[in-house]
């Protein structure tokens, strides 16, 4: 920061000091804005493009800076922190290479609607589109994959940029925003303004809902004999929960809850029928099948979730509640469509409905189902089977920590037997299905909660994506309680060899992997191994026991599948149940 | 049932508005007949018209996803309401001297205008709705065309809407 900035006590001080003009550069703006926002960590890594940026930020006492190993590391870590906290995650990277690094973390944020404000560095103006040094067309590149994006050509427009990316990125359907500064723009120097206020005459979100449209709701729910309610990760981004189980409690409606939205109701409510679709609970999927009436409430019929579309809840009167207009008939048509945030639409409903006695049979039918066919295993006591593993972290940790996962069985095992007793202590990629995502984002959890237990849980596979964000845990000190269930194989990969290519296992094998527990020393972060129930208890144990990082790896078998599971091109209804096992 | 749709979208005039516009169109899969570009009535505002094929539910997906990108502020289906829609085309036409007075012939018809004549060829200019220059361009291939260069279609609703 500039030397005749005089020394200031307190961030109160601070803002009251920035809203005064003052001339300094781009790079400063751009730090006051951020700290203006209410950000207070930022994820990233420097280069050529943005050094303006980092000799601002040498000393910058105001947000807290964590250099990463990898940009897909920060941007992954930004993702998991927004996911936690709700606020728009914020990641630095430089021109070139180090935007083209953030792309997959951009498309993942873009498909789970996560809220992130990343900023890249690009080149100076004069050189833009002459094939410069690390020059990559950012904006052109992430364009499908971004909520929008801007390539800030004047010093003048930074404040207004930074105040409208996070404006866009944290309201209506939230989504990453993209904010290109060329290294001359961020070294220009200009009378420092604050802005906030937005004009943005074509982007107005609609909030509120169509009365008309409620009440035709409200008379479908007392008329219903079968309804079901699927709720998406809409409901956990407006802040929705207590809503919807309000919702729920005063109309019983069995309710399933999508990947993304795991943790909109606690686990333990009579009424959660568990996750549908792929590898959805048998309730689920039948009640969605045999349903009369579907009330999608945040979530947007993706394939993972309906199966063969045509075919899915036939019977159904569908009533879909979103954001984004868009969602509304892209997938399903439905019958009921009502535009708005879910936490107002919710708020809006609950007065009017109540329980349908119309609907006993059907929660007794849906308790039936239940109980013939709650998830299962075959445990075993030989070996450690990695749904036991899963079990006894949701025993120990009673659904209070923040769970990350990273993209594979485990993952589905974790959605599966994991319980849930709070919104935004599930977090995973859903819709772009990242491996490598789990780790960084439980670093970035971890930030926005550093009180909280936070477990993140990977396979042997996904691990080795980020791996190397081991050193930051290890020196800023992040708590992260890392899991590697270790099946020596790509097991979601290796399931689908297994049950649809005639078990030919194509390079699905990760045969030359690092010994984890050595992996995790090499970087300062204790390792733990476990092969059996006992040494896996008394290893889950320590590493809950011992502050800081620690790394544990279950060693389980390779053959375990994850069961129910939809074959693609199947609806719904038909699971494979893994009893032939 | 599957139709030509003409759509009116009124953007920001901010650099890569376009690429915004037609990359949405390309990666959801939706079709582009035609796309003109030019200022509007309002300073910084820019109007598209695009011409697309499809059914009655991907024009309904294609407003909404219009409607997500920030730059856009306004989209209009000018299919729903009478409107007027008009091209221009400049068509290369091989004429010797003698076949001149027959071209002329047709482009007479069709109230077309020659804009340049060559010592082998013309050069025709033609205004109208889409189907008026397909016809007319049927009309002058046995000649033989050279060159054609068609602006897309732009548009507007009739009367005071
Ligand atoms: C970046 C990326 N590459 C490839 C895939 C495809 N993929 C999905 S699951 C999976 C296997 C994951 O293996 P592992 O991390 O060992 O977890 P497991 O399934 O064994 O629990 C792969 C390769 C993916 N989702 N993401």
């Amino acid at each position: 920061m500039s030397a005749q900035i005089p020394e200031v006590q307190s961030v109160e001080e601070l803002l009251e000091k920035w809203k005064q003009p003052e001339v300094i550069t781009g790079s400063e703006i751009l730090l006051r804005s951020l700290v203006l926002e209410g950000v207070d960590t930022v994820f990233g890594y420097p280069g050529g493009a943005v050094l303006y940026i980092y000799d601002a930020l040498h000393n910058f006492k105001e947000f807290k800076h964590i250099l990463t190993r990898h940009e897909q590391g920060a941007i992954h870590a930004a993702d998991g922190y927004a996911r936690a906290s709700g606020k728009a995650g914020v990641c630095i990277a430089t021109s070139g290479p180090g935007a083209t690094n953030l792309v997959t973390g951009i498309a993942t944020a873009f498909m789970d609607s996560v809220p992130l404000v990343v900023i890249t560095g690009n080149v100076f103006s004069s050189l833009i589109g002459t094939d410069a040094f690390q020059e990559a067309d950012i904006t052109g590149i992430t364009m499908p994959i971004t909520k929008h994006s801007y390539l800030v050509r004047d010093v003048e427009d930074l404040p207004r940029v930074i105040h409208e990316a996070f404006h866009i990125a944290n309201t209506g359907r939230k989504g990453p925003v993209l904010i290109d500064i060329p290294k001359d723009v961020s070294a220009a120097k200009t009378l420092f303004a604050p802005v906030n206020t937005v004009n943005l005459r074509g982007y107005n979100p609609r909030l509120v809902p169509n009365k008309l449209q409620l009440e035709k709701l409200v008379r479908a729910i007392a008329v219903a004999e079968r309804p079901v309610i699927i709720a998406g990760g809409g409901v956990i981004y407006s802040g929705a929960h207590e809503a919807m189980y309000e919702f729920v409690k005063r109309t019983q409606i069995p309710i399933t809850t999508t990947l993304l939205g795991l943790g909109a109701v606690p686990s333990a409510d009579d009424l959660w029928m568990g996750m549908p679709g792929m590898h959805g609970t048998y309730t689920a999927n039948n009640a969605i099948q045999e349903c009369d009436l579907l009330i999608n409430i945040g979530a947007r019929f993706d394939d993972r979730v309906t199966g063969k579309l045509n075919g899915f809840a036939p019977k159904a009167k569908i009533v879909h509640i979103d954001i984004d207009p868009a969602e509304i008939g892209k997938n399903v048509k439905p019958d009921i469509p009502i535009v708005g945030d879910v936490k107002t639409v919710l708020e809006m409903l609950n007065p009017d409905v109540s329980r349908t006695a119309k609907a006993d049979a059907w929660r007794t039918q849906i308790a039936q189902w239940k109980m013939d066919k709650p998830l299962r295993y075959n445990d075993s006591e030989s070996e450690l089977k990695p749904q036991w593993v899963i079990e006894m972290i949701n025993e120990t940790t009673k659904g209070e920590a923040i769970v990350t996962t990273d993209v594979g069985q485990h993952q589905m095992w974790a959605a599966q037997y994991y319980k849930f007793n709070h919104p935004r202590s599930w977090i995973t990629s859903g819709g772009l299905g990242t491996m490598g995502f789990g780790f960084p984002a439980a670093i970035g959890a971890q930030m926005a909660y550093p009180e909280r237990l936070v477990v993140s849980i990977n396979g042997d596979g996904g691990m080795q994506m980020c791996s190397q964000e081991l050193a930051i845990c290890a020196i800023n000190n992040i708590p992260v309680k890392i899991v590697v269930i270790n099946n020596e194989v790509l097991g979601m990969v290796r399931q689908w060899q297994t049950l649809i290519y005639n078990k030919r296992y194509s390079y699905t094998d990760l045969a030359g992997s690092p010994d984890f527990v050595k992996l995790a020393e090499a970087y300062g972060v204790k390792g733990l191994r476990a092969t059996n129930k006992e040494e896996a208890s008394a290893a889950w144990k320590e590493a809950l026991e011992t502050p800081g990082p620690v790394l544990v790896e279950f060693l389980v078998p390779k053959n375990e599948n994850v069961y129910p599971m939809v074959v693609q091109g199947a609806t719904i209804d038909q699971m494979l149940m893994g009893d032939e096992e | 049932m599957v139709m030509k749709h003409t759509i009116a979208v009124l953007v920001n005039d901010q650099p890569g508005v376009l690429q915004r516009v037609s990359g949405l169109f390309g990666r959801r899969g939706f079709n582009i007949e035609s796309i003109t570009v030019g200022q509007s009535e309002e300073v910084g505002l820019s109007r598209m018209v695009i011409v697309t094929l499809g059914d009655q539910n991907t024009l309904e997906q294609i407003e909404k996803q219009l409607y997500k990108l920030i730059d856009v502020i306004k989209v209009v289906d000018l299919g729903s309401k009478p409107m007027v829609a008009r091209e221009l085309a400049l068509i290369k036409v091989k004429s010797e001297p003698a076949e001149r007075p027959e071209i002329m012939g047709v482009v007479e018809t069709f109230r077309a205008s020659v804009v340049d004549i060559g010592s082998t060829s013309m050069l025709v200019q033609v205004v109208g709705d889409t189907q008026k220059i397909d016809a007319m361009i049927e009309l002058l291939k046995p000649y033989g065309i050279k060159e054609l260069s068609r602006t897309g279609v732009t548009a507007m609703i009739r009367g005071n809407a």
